[in-house]
């Protein structure tokens, strides 16, 4: 038989572990990396130039599906852009709505993550647990906004309305009994607010459950420790921003450098890795979660005491209530031009960015006074950290792959917008 | 602080550039391209600048700047027009047609800048600054890919996002939303088919530009 020394390996793009559509070509040295080289692309819907023919609010909805795990930041990123131009400042209660539901979303995008990140190391277990968790986080989407994932609830000028006063219940089955379903409902007596403040009671003790099994767990340490370790030197280089930065031991962290929103009033902690492995950026993630649990709980303090509107009272930009819709002719106007011309955002360029669950999600802006974008670019956080694919992988065994590609926290939205 | 960092720009780099301004506190640095690499890596070492990241690098077609797709004013002063004929092509773009856009970000002075180099229609090329911040790299594949914008010296100018085999360059704005092709598996031959697209172009909501907002 023939000897074979380099092989190339087609990795993906249905792999289970690839997350998504990766496709990766792979050159062997037996079991040991040579070169990685990604293909990207497979789900390149264009979002950008579809942003380019639709008035500004129509593509609140594509922001919700470019990081689909991580939905509301996006939007985020997208109504600041607009209301930076614009000029407009939303009412503080829908900014401490905002912080509170990127928060929420945070928790979301890591819980996959760790979920995604565990199954792919072997923990099964986690990806059950992860689940299980992000169900009431869910549940709260859908309360405001009536859809679980893409909700298109930020808009320029605050969110689309003010939070539920009742939460949704479980209904009676005959696969469930009466006690069942009186715990299933427990929580979901009071408002929204009562509903999330419940779960981040329960959060940090589940939290704590994660790390029971994974932070001493002996195979997880020796799948993580000392895998894809990035100098911080090599970050600046290869454009890391998020987790990946802070896991090479760079406190950046644009919540606390440049604050949106209300982030400035917001007392919490930024976690710091020290060694750049993969395992330094679990712990940071980990310890993410528990301090965005500790800003949404700041925010629903705020949110109890203070009533007020979440949606600034400007008709060009905000539609009327729908009751003056029907009894004032002023208000049918302003509501007919808004839904069918829009608005237009004066001539200029922007750079709107947050902090993303993943990294620093920007969007450039470039107006030319219409009521569609001109060029509208999204910085996507993965797309720099997947293009570092074959420096971090290069001398890993093939096992490494999936390490660094969950640790990479990918996901396929976003990077091919 | 971002005033600070303008002036320093313009002391600094005084005959490198082009233009420096400050717009929505937001500082913009518009330069040559013969001058790029220069300025990019004073921009990186320099004690005032430290800009260590290149957060994004796009193109921008300035192709239909400031152009409407629906007469708004001629029906009426305020409503729309009804006719759909954009007759006027001409461009009332002053530069060049295409430019790149770099954001940079400054982890330990806390500061961003964007760079704007603008770039001919005729003479695509542009040097690469993959050297100075090697996360260009991907990034200029992508404005390669979606712009057709050369990169001089860029180590690997592939396509990036688009199919494998693809012809022409889609974000630029005379590139149809609709795409050219399209494709279908052919069940009598066995193989996917490339046709000329079927569906029609529309547009449902026009572009009205008005230069008094508000």
């Amino acid at each position: 038989m023939a000897e074979i020394e380099h092989y190339t390996l087609n990795f993906g793009p249905q792999h289970p572990a690839a997350h998504g559509v990766l496709r990766m070509i792979l050159e062997l040295d037996g079991e040991t990396i040579e070169r990685a080289d990604p293909h990207i692309g497979l789900l390149h819907r264009a979002t950008e130039k579809l942003a380019e023919i639709k008035p500004y609010n129509q593509s609140i909805g594509y922001m919700d599906r470019l990081d689909y795990v991580s939905m509301m930041s996006n939007e985020h990123a997208y109504v600041l852009a607009i209301e930076k131009l614009l000029g407009i400042t939303p009412p503080k209660r829908a900014q401490y709505i905002r912080v509170m539901f990127a928060e929420i979303t945070r928790l979301l995008n890591h819980l996959m993550w760790l979920g995604a990140h565990g199954l792919d190391v072997g923990a099964m277990t986690m990806f059950l647990y992860c689940f299980r968790d992000r169900e009431p986080l869910l549940d709260a989407y859908e309360a405001v906004s009536g859809a679980r994932m893409h909700a298109g609830y930020f808009r320029p000028g605050g969110v689309y309305r003010d939070l539920p006063d009742t939460m949704a219940q479980y209904d009676k089955s005959p696969w469930r009994g009466k006690k069942k379903l009186k715990d299933l409902n427990e929580n979901r007596q009071g408002t929204l607010l009562d509903f999330l403040w419940d779960y981040t009671e329960k959060f940090e003790k589940q939290v704590d459950e994660y790390e029971t099994l994974l932070t001493e767990n002996r195979i997880w340490k020796q799948r993580l420790v000392g895998i894809g370790v990035v100098s911080p030197e090599r970050a600046y280089q290869l454009g890391y921003s998020g987790p990946m930065l802070r896991g090479s031991g760079v406190a950046w962290d644009l919540r606390k450098t440049q604050p949106y929103d209300v982030y400035a009033e917001m007392d919490f902690d930024i976690p710091v890795g020290r060694n750049g492995d993969c395992y330094d950026r679990y712990l940071v993630r980990v310890e993410e979660m528990r301090q965005s649990n500790r800003i949404i709980r700041q925010c629903i303090e705020w949110l109890k005491d203070n009533p007020g509107p979440v949606m600034i009272d400007d008709y060009k930009i905000a539609p009327p209530k729908r009751a003056d819709v029907k009894t004032n002719m002023e208000s049918l106007i302003h509501h007919f031009k808004l839904f069918t011309e829009g608005y237009c955002v004066p001539e200029g360029e922007i750079y709107a960015a947050v902090e993303h669950p993943k990294g620093e999600f920007a969007i450039y802006l470039v107006s030319d006074g219409a009521n569609k974008p001109y060029r509208l670019k999204i910085r996507a956080p993965g797309f720099a950290h997947i293009a570092s694919m074959d420096e971090v992988i290069k001398g890993h065994m093939l096992a490494d792959v999936v390490a660094v590609i969950g640790t990479m926290d990918i996901v396929f939205g976003e990077i091919d917008r | 602080m971002s005033k600070q960092l303008s002036e320093s720009i313009n002391k600094t780099l005084k005959d490198k550039i082009v233009d420096c301004v400050l717009v929505n506190d937001e500082v913009t640095v518009e330069l040559k391209k013969t001058d790029l690499l220069e300025v990019a890596e004073t921009l990186r070492d320099h004690d005032d600048f430290k800009f260590e990241l290149l957060m994004d690098l796009c193109g921008v077609d300035y192709l239909t700047y400031g152009q409407d797709e629906w007469e708004t004013e001629h029906a009426s002063s305020s409503g729309f027009g009804r006719g759909r004929d954009n007759a006027d092509t001409t461009s009332n773009w002053p530069k060049e047609r295409f430019a790149v856009v770099y954001h940079l970000l400054s982890v330990s002075l806390n500061q961003r800048v964007r760079l704007k180099v603008y770039v001919d229609e005729n003479d695509m090329m542009i040097p690469s600054v993959v050297d100075v911040w090697n996360c260009a790299n991907w990034f200029e594949r992508e404005a390669f890919d979606l712009f057709g914008i050369l990169f001089e010296g860029h180590p690997d100018l592939r396509r990036i996002l688009t199919d494998y085999g693809f012809i022409g360059h889609p974000f630029r704005k005379d590139f149809p939303v609709i795409g050219e092709l399209e494709m279908r598996f052919d069940e009598e031959t066995k193989q996917c088919v490339y046709e000329p697209v079927t569906i029609e172009e529309r547009i449902l909501v026009p572009r009205v530009i008005r230069r008094d907002t508000k």
